[in-house]
């Protein structure tokens, strides 16, 4: 018993230390801006990524999205971290014009800067170091491929915000993938509305044998639909990003496959990588992609457990 | 003076206050008129305009069910309307109240009915502490619900990462099936058989009949019920038309506006539930906009922003009105996206129409 109260406090001490090391080098500051209102389930997993990382390596990490998912609000989120004079910021770029100003402002007043998840093509001319993330359009692309390879001749995107760049790319890439012109529906957000405009539109064009859901809750309101009007698994479904649903979707043989992008990575590299640099002068010299990986039947069962947390 | 009337005594004399309005003229002086002839116009539209799948079976139980459940907050949001109020805070309220019927179910491993009731007690206590402020500190209800149209969303997302660990709640997909108080909220009435013909291949399919439509036609009536035919009726609609006559006749205006406020609020959990068991699943984006659906549909029902003159049943047409729209474009050739600007310009009929109405109705007065 003495024995472990001994063990106890050295560890406590051995902990007080380190802590006083910690505080002694002035922890790291890390900004990390994301779009979308909070509301997405894909992005806790980025969030949890960053946070692992910055206690991985001892740094303070805060994180921060628009609180109307407004991408001009997004701009003023990344000067007033600016302000803050951070040792890094992290942020998504959804539409370069809008947020390109705040990003160059942020990359001439020295702040290294890594962008994530979209930008990827506008990464580079803004200064940024590097961009880890899943190039939107090829990931669509290589979608669009695998379900035309499956036998898909007319294919429609479900989008669930219409204003979001990056998802009309998924789409665009889809519809380049089946060799066809983009197709593309405004689903909302709403379950019971993405649900009613999926059936609307599969029962009133009869030639759609595939869709793309470029979110998962909207992969999971489509399940719905298709299993209301008798034809899950008949017509051809693939989803953008994973959560338990989509998985079981994926077992159950209602949907085709999903497209991973790993976003785990998107939160917890960028902190790796901004630390390494601050402490260092180390950069990888390319972008990371952090995706697509495809899920399909073969390897649902090992994503399950982790899917809406890790992966 | 009085012997003209004692004279007879035997006869009545009709009361110049009591005559009996002809029909029409009644009609056209109802809240509703606006949205039954806007409602009749869109059906004709669609019929003519949209793919005949829109009005099968099937399909039609398909949008249904979106206006139902925006109906059953547009009841809500109009009996507010009606007490002089109004409510930016029900779609935060959406989203707190599933959030915590989710992780109660599927994280506090709790039976549905007793997730069921303290997430509507704790929604109903919110409304409680709305209202009370409301009242209270006399600030406008826009400003009061604007902060609780955050605050709740704040405390949704927090609570689902706090308790959940991530902002997707699942795991209730077959509760529906399997416990009546699931059922209740996200289940169906009864299922019908339909033919749905697709690339010349028959599907049978099951058409259910969900039960928000039940949980609309129940609220709908109760609600007209005690407007039109209660003493409690009279009060909100003296709350919100002239609450300081309405105190000086002995009318508790500060307790009739609470009660709406909790009655908004329990509107708002049921969809909540309502789309937490259909799907079986709770996102940090659920009910996201639904108060401005909600009031717009009030608005195109014939209930006024200033209070005292409204109709539940309209705030129904409204809600009908906003769902075929929204989904009936997709149903035709035309690009969905103009759903937006349709709805837009109907507002504004709406509400110019419903107008002229009033002063028709008031003789020219304000």
């Amino acid at each position: 018993m003495t024995s472990s109260l001994r063990l106890m406090l050295s560890s406590a001490v051995a902990a007080g230390s380190l802590a006083v090391l910690a505080g002694g080098a002035a922890a790291e500051t890390y900004i990390v801006i994301t779009h979308t209102a909070g509301t997405d389930p894909f992005w806790p997993v980025v969030q949890r990524g960053a946070e692992d990382a910055a206690a991985a390596v001892g740094a303070t990490m805060e994180y921060r999205h628009p609180s109307a998912g407004d991408l001009v609000e997004m701009g003023q989120l990344v000067e007033a971290a600016i302000q803050q004079n951070p040792d890094g910021i992290v942020v998504s770029i959804p539409d370069a014009d809008i947020l390109g100003g705040p990003i160059r402002a942020a990359v001439a007043a020295g702040i290294p800067v890594i962008s994530i998840n979209s930008g990827a093509d506008v990464a580079d001319s803004l200064g940024v170091l590097m961009h880890v993330g899943q190039p939107e359009y090829e990931a669509g692309l290589a979608g669009g491929e695998r379900a035309k390879a499956e036998g898909v001749t007319k294919g429609l995107c479900l989008n669930q915000e219409a204003f979001n760049v990056a998802l009309e790319q998924r789409c665009q890439g889809y519809a380049d993938g089946l060799g066809l012109e983009l197709n593309m529906i405004d689903v909302t957000n709403d379950p019971a509305e993405i649900k009613a405009r999926t059936v609307a539109a599969v029962s009133s064009d009869e030639s759609i044998d595939g869709l793309l859901a470029t979110g998962p809750h909207v992969c999971e309101a489509a399940v719905q639909a298709l299993t209301e009007l008798g034809l899950n698994g008949q017509i051809h479904l693939g989803c953008f990003d994973l959560t338990p649903g989509v998985v079981q979707g994926i077992q159950n043989g209602d949907v085709a496959f999903a497209i991973d992008q790993q976003q785990y990575l998107q939160g917890y590299l960028p902190i790796i990588m901004l630390d390494l640099y601050n402490k260092y002068g180390l950069l990888p010299g390319a972008d990371v992609p952090s995706g697509p990986g495809f899920v399909t039947t073969e390897n649902a069962a090992l994503v399950l457990d982790l899917a809406g947390t890790y992966r | 003076m009085t012997t003209e009337t004692a004279a007879e005594p035997g006869k009545r004399v009709q009361d110049e206050r009591i005559y009996a309005r002809p029909f029409i003229s009644r009609m056209m002086s109802r809240p509703e008129l606006g949205a039954i002839s806007g409602a009749v116009i869109l059906i004709v539209f669609f019929l003519l305009a949209a793919s005949p799948q829109m009005f099968s079976l099937g399909g039609l139980f398909n949008w249904l069910e979106v206006c139902a459940q925006l109906g059953i907050i547009a009841i809500g949001a109009c009996m507010l309307m009606i007490g002089g109020e109004f409510d930016l805070s029900i779609g935060s309220m959406i989203g707190f109240s599933s959030a915590i019927l989710g992780i109660l179910i599927v994280n506090g491993g709790l039976p549905p009915w007793l997730a069921i009731l303290i997430a509507f007690s704790l929604a109903v206590g919110i409304g409680f502490i709305i209202g009370t402020i409301v009242v209270v500190t006399r600030l406008p209800s826009f400003i009061v619900t604007l902060a609780f149209l955050f605050l709740l969303r704040g405390a949704m997302l927090v609570s689902m990462r706090l308790f959940h660990g991530d902002t997707q709640v699942e795991g209730m997909a077959n509760l529906k099936q399997t416990d009546f108080f699931a059922w209740l909220f996200g289940g169906d009435l009864f299922t019908m058989e339909a033919t749905f013909v697709r690339g010349g291949r028959e599907n049978i399919i099951e058409v259910g009949v969900p039960m928000s439509l039940v949980w609309l036609f129940v609220l709908a009536a109760l609600a007209t019920w005690v407007l039109t035919r209660t003493r409690p009726g009279n009060w909100i609609f003296a709350a919100g038309g002239a609450p300081n006559a309405a105190r000086s006749v002995g009318v508790p205006v500060n307790a009739v506006k609470i009660a709406l406020f909790m009655l908004t609020a329990l509107c708002a959990a049921i969809f909540g539930a309502i789309q937490a068991f259909d799907g079986g699943a709770v996102d940090a984006a659920r009910g996201n906009l639904k108060e401005l659906e909600a009031i717009a549909a009030s608005v195109i029902g014939g209930a006024l922003l200033t209070g005292g003159y409204g109709s539940v049943i309209g705030a129904c047409l409204g809600a009908l009105i906003y769902g075929m729209v929204n989904l009936g474009f997709q149903y035709t050739t035309i690009d969905g996206d103009w759903y937006r600007v349709f709805l837009g310009g109907i507002l504004l009929l709406a509400v110019a129409f419903n107008t002229y109405i009033r002063r028709r109705m008031t003789g020219g007065a304000e």
